[in-house]
């Protein structure tokens, strides 16, 4: 779509885009982040300015960003994909260079009001670089070979950085996001199968190359999967936080244990009890209800993107809302099926929900360019 | 760049279709999402609320409060005292050796103390508060609590400890209390015992001896709980909730406590036991063993060098001789054998024997007491004199088989239900109980040393008091140590007629009033002279050696000469008024030469003692002893003061 294109067609200019906006998923937006507001109170035990009141901040500051990139038109973002993707690499490598270190890894950089996760923001904007390319690729050539290679550079080189931090959730995000991206872009099936089959040799071969010289991944990370594999072999060493985060979970049922009474959490009993594992203390406290009402909004967040993309013309924008949709399933999923003890403890974040300002920036701005879309979309 | 509209249109239903795809997959791993939380949080949900809880909620024992102990008038013989222990807790003292080197400069503390602590501490959390030092008088805790800034993590509490005032007056009674010991419970009285307290509680406080260890589980109680809310760390951040415990029952015993201090100074400087029974009830109105020990060092925890003083002395004050030690009986046990055969119509109480100072049984010769001999000897003067050759003769007679069922029938050889540590059996032997012991048979010389109270026969002081008591009154007396418990009244201890003939209980009572009333009496020198309180009783000597027929012709050596451990024990056994019984008394000086000389003043003195309530008149005394005995009584008296001074001290 082209600046002439855009000319051609109806689109509210102006204030009146505000009118536009896809509201539902605003709304939709908004209650997650209150209800993340809401348990960030919770786990501080009632004091709003330890969690609650930043986070609320930053909420208010990605909304901001929300919007501002709702108002502005689609085309504009589709032309800076490339320079995002070049600015999230470049802050991935000075990562290298000038990262602040955390708990075992290096995964943020000093930014003076804020400490930025580059690998956050490199989320969104691969799935812009690579919306763009396939935006820009005649179909006939996006199962060739040749042309297969550009995307797989985009996705592997942000990948290797990120996995070097290290910080696997992170790197499993990026993966399973750039692959979504080439699959919905209509990569040839044969290739995902092979894929899938080469992923399940790799499986097999991290577990082989064990204890050997040319490991392939580190310690840590073979003991989070020996725990996710058997967290009650070890329930006081490694296995304590899955085991204590399910116990949590379970012991609200169906009604919860009430606002501020989940003795797991008030008691310390919950590891990262704000960020990766906020979502064990909702279900704690509000049980089931809680829970399953938390993931119909996920749900519903998932659904008005996929109907909005189907209602788009614009290939750009079409897969660039079809990728944020992924990445934002990627990251309730892994985190939801990480605490309820279904899949090994990576390090992936709640959305919305768990205190962390990145991920929340970035998140928001990402709804920022779906909604770009849906307010720019040719009527 | 423009695009055909056809290959729009297929790029579009591509994405259309891939999305979908996307979309259902998506769906799909929502519902998995949503059916996992379903399971753990409704299917589960029970389950792992049990485990929250688990996490959440200790239970914390609270120890009961341990029964007091009284003396039948009230006085308290063991108390709950408070008093202040400094205890640390590591995690808020920061450099621990630099904390207790601080407290160790400013009041003295004992190294092993800080040892012991540190043991503890690195075996408990961070945050327990491990006693160091018990007891610490005010005055260090003072200067412990003014310092508190520059002793981070160490604080002055108040607990409860376990105090008794009567100290060493009531050692063997009321016994003592110490931590629980491993030994205690994998082996000791308490293997039995699965009382959580026991676990759980640091150093808990058991019965080691005495009544506090035999009716530990009346005077423990119950413990109560504090459901306690714990967090990750163990650290408690509230009280759920409460339940008291049931605090350990009161008991009052038959001892008065007076008597029973009187007793104690009499037999000091002896290794002496002696028991006062009334015999109205069976009560045990003193029960006593000398030399004594302060028990409140046991719970204090005893030094080395005071284990070391105690367990060392030839004396053994650690003993209640009065219950776990067995004595041969002597000349005391003449009544069984006179009885069983009286009862057995051997004898007729005027038949006489002639005594030539020794009869030859089966090729051995048996001599009596008095080497010249009696002469013609019938029970009365045979009692009164204590001659041997009499009960050599009819215990003969009678046959061991009888003698040993009288002897039982008296309390001797049984054991008494009375709730102290190491109650002796004793031993009452006939033929079955040498078969059955040594594998041999009876033979007739083990007969004519039983009919004197040798050979085999053993008796504890108690089951001297109760056959005396029992002679006395005709009644199966049991001895009751304990009055009442928690103010309800135990059972009596007056029993049923023994069935004995009241005419062959007659003479040998006339016997034993002669014994201390007749001037051939070997007990006349401690008779009691006033009229209403006459006292009947029977001397003993019971030798502790063979006396070889070498030695016997060298001449027997008398006691003063031989080494403290091979003299004979002293043994008296008597009760009064003699017309109107009310109080048996048994006496036993180990080692402590002949009974009319040893025990028998003792046993005038606390005889008295008791029937007066106090110090009696001297007139009760005969009057050529009456000088002396009012010195003694002023020396007596001075002592008792003392000692009731020390004592108020300490406490």
């Amino acid at each position: 779509m082209s600046y002439l294109e855009y000319q051609v067609k109806y689109v509210p200019s102006g204030l009146r885009k505000v009118l536009y906006l896809h509201w539902p998923l605003i709304l939709l937006v908004t209650a997650v982040a209150a209800i993340g507001v809401l348990m960030l109170t919770s786990v501080a035990g009632g004091d709003m300015s330890r969690w609650a009141e930043p986070q609320m901040v930053r909420f208010g500051l990605g909304f901001t960003l929300m919007i501002a990139a709702a108002m502005i038109p689609l085309w504009f973002w589709r032309n800076m994909a490339g320079v995002a993707y070049a600015v999230a690499l470049v802050l991935l490598i000075l990562v290298e260079f000038f990262g602040v270190a955390g708990k075992g890894a290096v995964r943020w950089i000093d930014i003076g009001f804020m400490q930025l996760q580059p690998s956050e923001l490199m989320k969104i904007a691969i799935v812009m670089v690579l919306a763009a390319y396939y935006d820009w690729l005649p179909l006939d050539r996006t199962s060739r070979p040749l042309w297969l290679i550009p995307p797989l550079v985009l996705i592997l080189v942000p990948v290797a950085l990120v996995l070097r931090q290290p910080d696997l959730g992170t790197a499993l995000l990026l993966l399973t996001g750039g692959g979504a991206m080439m699959f919905l872009a209509g990569v040839h099936w044969a290739y995902f199968a092979t894929l899938i089959g080469g992923g399940v040799a790799a499986v097999v071969a991290v577990f082989e190359s064990r204890g050997t010289p040319w490991q392939l991944l580190q310690d840590y990370q073979y003991r989070r999967i020996d725990t996710f594999l058997n967290p009650e072999n070890d329930p006081l060493g490694a296995g304590y936080h899955i085991t204590q985060a399910k116990i949590a979970l379970g012991s609200g049922g169906v009604t919860g244990k009430g606002f501020m009474q989940g003795t797991q959490s008030r008691l310390n009993f919950l590891p990262e009890k704000h960020t990766d594992f906020i979502f064990n203390t909702l279900a704690e406290e509000f049980g089931f209800l809680g829970g399953i009402t938390l993931l119909i909004l996920y749900g519903l967040i998932i659904f008005f993107c996929i109907v909005t993309a189907l209602r788009q013309s614009a290939r750009f924008a079409q897969l660039m809302i079809l990728g944020v949709a992924m990445t934002f399933f990627l990251y309730f999923a892994i985190n939801m099926a990480m605490v309820m003890g279904l899949a090994p403890v990576v390090g992936v974040p709640l959305p919305l929900v768990s205190y962390g300002g990145s991920a929340m920036l970035v998140l928001l701005m990402a709804f920022g360019l779906v909604q770009s879309a849906h307010v720019h979309r040719p009527r | 760049m423009r695009r055909p509209e056809k290959e729009l249109e297929r790029a579009s239903r591509i994405v259309t279709r891939r999305g979908l795809v996307m979309g259902g997959l998506q769906l799909g791993l929502v519902g998995v999402l949503g059916w996992r939380m379903q399971s753990m949080q409704v299917g589960q949900a029970e389950e792992f609320r049990l485990l929250a809880e688990e996490n959440r909620i200790n239970l914390r024992l609270l120890p009961p409060d341990r029964g007091l102990i009284f003396d039948r008038n009230g006085v308290k013989l063991a108390e709950n005292a408070q008093n202040y222990r400094i205890v640390i807790i590591r995690e808020d003292a920061g450099d621990v050796d630099e904390t207790l080197a601080a407290l160790a400069r400013l009041i003295p503390v004992d190294p092993a103390a800080i040892e012991r602590a540190k043991e503890e501490m690195a075996r408990r959390s961070a945050f327990a508060p491990v006693p160091i030092m018990e007891r610490v008088p005010w005055e260090h805790v003072a200067r412990v609590t003014v310092n508190t800034p520059s002793l981070p993590g160490i604080h002055a509490e108040v607990g409860l400890s376990r105090l008794y005032p009567r100290g060493q007056d009531m050692a063997h009674v009321v016994g003592y209390v110490g931590p629980v010991s491993d030994f205690d419970m994998t082996r000791g009285y308490l293997a039995e015992d699965d009382d959580p307290l026991l676990r759980e509680i640091p150093r808990f406080q058991v019965g080691k001896t005495g009544v506090e260890a035999r009716l530990e589980h009346t005077l423990r109680g119950s413990a109560g709980t504090a459901r306690i809310e714990i967090n990750a760390a163990g650290r408690v951040m509230r009280e759920l909730g409460r339940d008291e415990g049931v605090p350990g029952r009161d008991l009052q015993l038959t001892v008065d406590s007076d008597l029973q201090r009187y007793l104690q100074i009499r037999l000091e400087g002896e290794s002496a036991s002696c028991v006062v029974m009334d015999l109205e009830d069976g009560d045990i109105r003193a029960i006593g063993s000398a030399p004594s020990f302060d028990p409140n060092l046991f719970v204090r925890g005893i030094s080395v060098a005071d284990w070391r003083m105690l367990a060392d002395d030839k004396y053994r004050p650690l003993a209640s001789k009065a219950v776990q030690d067995a004595y041969p009986p002597g000349s005391t046990f003449k009544m069984i054998t006179a009885l069983a055969a009286l009862e057995a119509g051997e004898i007729d109480s005027e038949e006489t024997v002639y005594c030539p100072g020794h009869l030859d049984v089966a090729d051995l010769r048996f001599h009596c007491w008095r080497r010249g001999g009696h002469g013609n000897m019938n029970l009365h003067d045979s009692m009164t004199q204590s001659c041997d050759i009499y009960y050599y003769d009819i215990g003969q007679r009678v046959g061991i088989d009888a003698i040993g069922a009288m002897a039982r029938r008296l309390g001797l050889g049984v054991q008494h239900d009375v709730p102290l540590s190491a109650v002796s059996d004793g031993i009452a032997p006939d033929r079955e109980w040498k078969r059955r012991t040594r594998g041999e048979d009876w033979r007739i010389g083990d007969t004519v040393n039983a009919s004197i109270g040798q050979g085999y026969v053993l008796a504890s002081p108690l089951q001297l008091a109760v056959m005396t008591a029992r002679i006395a009154t005709g009644l199966e007396i049991k001895p009751r140590l304990v009055r009442s418990i928690d103010g309800i009244p135990q059972p009596s201890g007056r029993g049923e007629s023994l069935g004995l003939n009241e005419n062959h209980l007659r003479r040998i009572r006339d016997s034993m009033f002669a014994v201390s009333n007749h001037s051939r009496g070997t007990a006349y020198g401690s008779r009691i002279d006033a009229p209403e309180m006459r006292m009947s009783g029977k001397t003993g000597t019971s030798q502790v050696r063979r006396i070889t027929p070498e030695e016997r012709r060298a001449g027997v050596v008398s006691n003063e000469d031989l080494p403290w451990e091979r003299r004979d024990h002293a043994l008296f056994v008597g009760y009064a008024p003699y017309d109107n019984p009310r109080y048996a008394i048994s006496v036993v000086v180990q080692h402590g030469g002949g009974g009319s000389a040893a025990a028998a003043p003792i046993a005038r003195d606390i005889l008295l003692q008791a029937l007066y309530g106090g110090t009696p008149p001297l007139d009760a005394y005969p009057s050529a002893h009456r000088g002396r005995i009012q010195t003694q009584q002023q020396e007596m008296e001075q002592r008792a003061a003392a000692r009731a001074a020390s004592m108020r001290d300490r406490a």
